[in-house]
């Protein structure tokens, strides 16, 4: 079978069965439609958390943004995972015991104000539906690189699909769905890894060949690894930091709260049966995405090394990297650049007209001693360009494994892209059918018509994201920095103090997450236009691009969740003390005793 | 009663500051700011600075998750407040 047709069938099988598990758990009542009727195994419910929280951008993006920063990228590996630890200890079992349906839910009833619930509402929809787009776009790129389809066709199946489940099955649906998604993707992104790891180390698993040594050699792979770039001017792989070790250390801390603030991560816990269970259940869900997170450092050195290795012959045998006949031929470049120089993410450009592929950095940034050598010999400048998706995507095509590991990676990109969007609408549709329609507009609502609102809210968010999925905005690589920001500033140090402080009153609590989230929005606008826009950008007015302390816009979110902290407790201290009945229900989160199923019931 | 869920909540809280802690030393500690130092010792062939960053924290972090779960347990029995 050619490669068009094992992917076909391997990803019309991972379809069927998303939609097989969709009819056998549709949701009747709203407490299914919520929380799954708060009756998930915390290991189930953890596997559904880590597809859940593993989207297209883990998937395809990390492993290639690991191997173009090195060392610096273990930011997104520390931060997307410590996170869980924050979560664990400091929110999952409490909003478990508070035994609500919403993230909102718990800010109003808290902090004793729909209009503290509101700003909830509206940060979360910020959040959730800035994250969406980019899924929807993930899913247009994965079917239009592997199915042949177009990009558009590829988001109205997706959309198809994930309406499918996520409507007629709501959470109970979403989880049952997610634990099938999570099989195929961690899959799909092990079984490429153990090739690779093999071939290159003899070790099986990649979290040992990375530390491990290269076949027939008694180097290890990260020593000729540092060798060869920086020898081709690129800066050292085990060290090289992002801007400086400030802003590597604030990024991290902005990625974890961040994390830990997410709503749609953060209702994955409302939908075990006890508050024992949201405890281990963080655990189990960190389990399931340590594997994917453990094996990415693996992937993106690996990865690297090969491509290097690819167009340079001396990489693996030796020798001067600048020898004239090192380089390699473009006319004898193996079939997978040619495949992938198609899509336009890998691009040859014959600067010194000697019809051979040379890549390094040509740079100001480069070193003076690989400046030197590139110029004796008569290199004019980097002549390829690679888009760091491809480290994923391509990985198998550089390492030259069969057809079904490449066929397997679409339908893993699929159920990454897939399982994170369902669950980001279902955050959506909860916080309009719940948050606002119940809570607000009409609080008499039937159990019925609310389940019914839920759904066509649901609906109407699939239409939206693959709307702006069709015509991505301009913003759409800036936003997830904003969905953090937001989570960060806003929404974890807000729980964080209801759970935490029993003292924190509303006036406090609004106070901080407004200027919260109004200070990290005017950073990011800052540095990427007002509302995204190009050429609002206002750099000037701040102080120049970085000014505060040279911390870039994404790593922001720390600073903003600093604010709110201090704004919210000098606000606390000069108003009245929350009423007593809200003291009690703080000392009544606080113990596991007495804890019910979840209902929405206000 | 009042006594014993604040004694309940004290501990609760002498074992989130522990926990974190830790967490602050393998992620931030040994992950970013000693890092440039333990990279001169090794592992196997990593150094250990990059090993905390890109491996090390995350095995620890779900070892803390585990265990934090596991002493919940044990103080909400102890201080007799746990689910029936």
């Amino acid at each position: 079978m050619d490669l068009q047709t094992i992917t076909y069938v391997v990803v019309g099988i991972s379809f069927a069965l998303y939609i097989g598990i969709a009819i056998w758990a549709r949701a009747g009542s709203t407490s299914e439609f919520y929380v799954a009727g708060g009756g998930v195994h915390p290991i189930a419910n953890g596997m559904a958390t880590g597809a859940d929280w593993m989207s297209a951008a883990s998937f395809i993006s990390m492993a290639g943004l690991i191997s173009n920063m090195g060392y610096g990228g273990g930011l997104f590996l520390m931060g997307w995972t410590g996170g869980y630890v924050l979560l664990a200890m400091l929110l999952a079992p409490y909003l478990r015991k508070f035994g609500k349906f919403t993230v909102p839910q718990f800010i109003g009833d808290r902090f004793y104000s729909k209009s503290a619930s509101t700003v909830a509402v509206i940060c979360l929809l910020t959040a959730s539906i800035t994250y969406v787009i980019g899924q929807m776009t993930g899913v247009g790129v994965a079917f239009s690189r592997f199915l042949g389809v177009t990009n558009d066709t590829g988001i109205y199946i997706g959309m198809g699909i994930v309406f499918m489940y996520a409507v007629f099955g709501g959470m109970k649906g979403i989880t049952y769905t997610q634990v099938a998604q999570y099989v195929v993707l961690i899959l799909a992104y092990t079984v490429p890894a153990i090739f690779i790891s093999l071939q290159l180390t003899g070790s099986v698993l990649p979290q040992f060949g990375l530390g491990g040594t290269l076949v027939g050699t008694d180097t290890t792979l990260l020593t000729r690894l540092d060798q060869v770039v920086t020898d081709l001017g690129f800066g050292q792989y085990t060290t090289s930091v992002p801007g400086s070790t400030l802003n590597m250390f604030v990024y991290t801390v902005s990625l974890m709260i961040g994390t830990a603030g997410l709503p749609h991560v953060i209702v994955r816990f409302f939908t075990v049966p006890k508050v024992k269970d949201a405890r281990s259940s963080a655990g189990w869900a960190l389990v399931f995405i340590a594997l994917l997170y453990t094996t990415a450092p693996g992937v993106a050195a690996m990865a690297k090394y090969n491509l290097h290795a690819t167009v340079n012959s001396a990489v693996t045998h030796g020798g001067d990297l600048y020898a004239a006949d090192a380089s390699l031929e473009f006319e004898k470049r193996p079939a997978w650049m040619k495949r992938w120089e198609q899509t336009g993410l890998l691009a040859f450009e014959d600067k010194n007209g000697d019809g051979r592929i040379q890549y390094y950095n040509d740079k100001p940034t480069a070193n003076a001693e690989s400046k030197a050598k590139a110029e004796a010999a008569g290199w004019k400048g980097n002549e390829l360009t690679v888009n760091p998706d491809i480290i994923v995507l391509a990985n198998p095509e550089i390492a030259l494994l069969p057809n079904w590991v490449i066929a397997l990676i679409a339908a893993g990109g699929l159920a990454a892209a897939l399982s994170t969007a369902a669950g980001l609408l279902m955050a959506i549709s909860s916080a309009v059918s719940h948050d606002l329609v119940k809570n607000v507009i009409n609080p008499d609502i039937s159990d019925k018509n609310e389940l019914l609102v839920g759904k066509i809210s649901m609906a109407f968010a699939i239409v939206l994201a693959g709307y702006l999925g069709l015509n991505p905005p301009g913003f759409a690589a800036g936003t997830v920095a904003l969905a953090f920001g937001i989570a960060a500033s806003s929404l974890f140090p807000a729980i964080m103090m209801g759970i935490f402080s029993k003292k924190m009153n509303k006036e406090g609590a609004i106070a901080g997450m407004l200027s919260g989230l109004l200070i990290t929005l005017l950073y990011v606008f800052a540095h990427k236009g007002m509302f995204f826009i190009k050429g609002t950008e206002f750099t000037d007015l701040i102080g120049g691009p970085n000014s505060f302390f040279g911390i870039t816009p994404e790593a922001f979110g720390a600073i903003g969740a600093v604010v709110n902290f201090t704004v919210a407790f000098l606000v606390d201290k000069v108003t009245k003390e929350p009423p007593e009945h809200i003291q009690a229900l703080v000392e009544s989160v606080r113990i596991p005793r007495g804890s019910k199923a979840v209902d929405g019931a206000h | 009663m009042e006594s014993n869920s604040s004694a309940y909540w004290k501990a609760t809280l002498g074992l989130l500051t522990k926990i974190l802690i830790i967490w602050f030393l393998v992620s931030f500690g040994a992950g970013i700011l000693f890092a440039p130092m333990l990279n001169n010792i090794h592992l196997g062939g990593y150094p250990l600075g990059f090993w905390f960053a890109q491996q090390g924290s995350i095995y620890v972090f779900v070892v803390l998750i585990f265990y934090y779960a596991k002493k919940m347990g044990q103080l909400d029995e102890q201080f007799d407040v746990h689910e029936d």
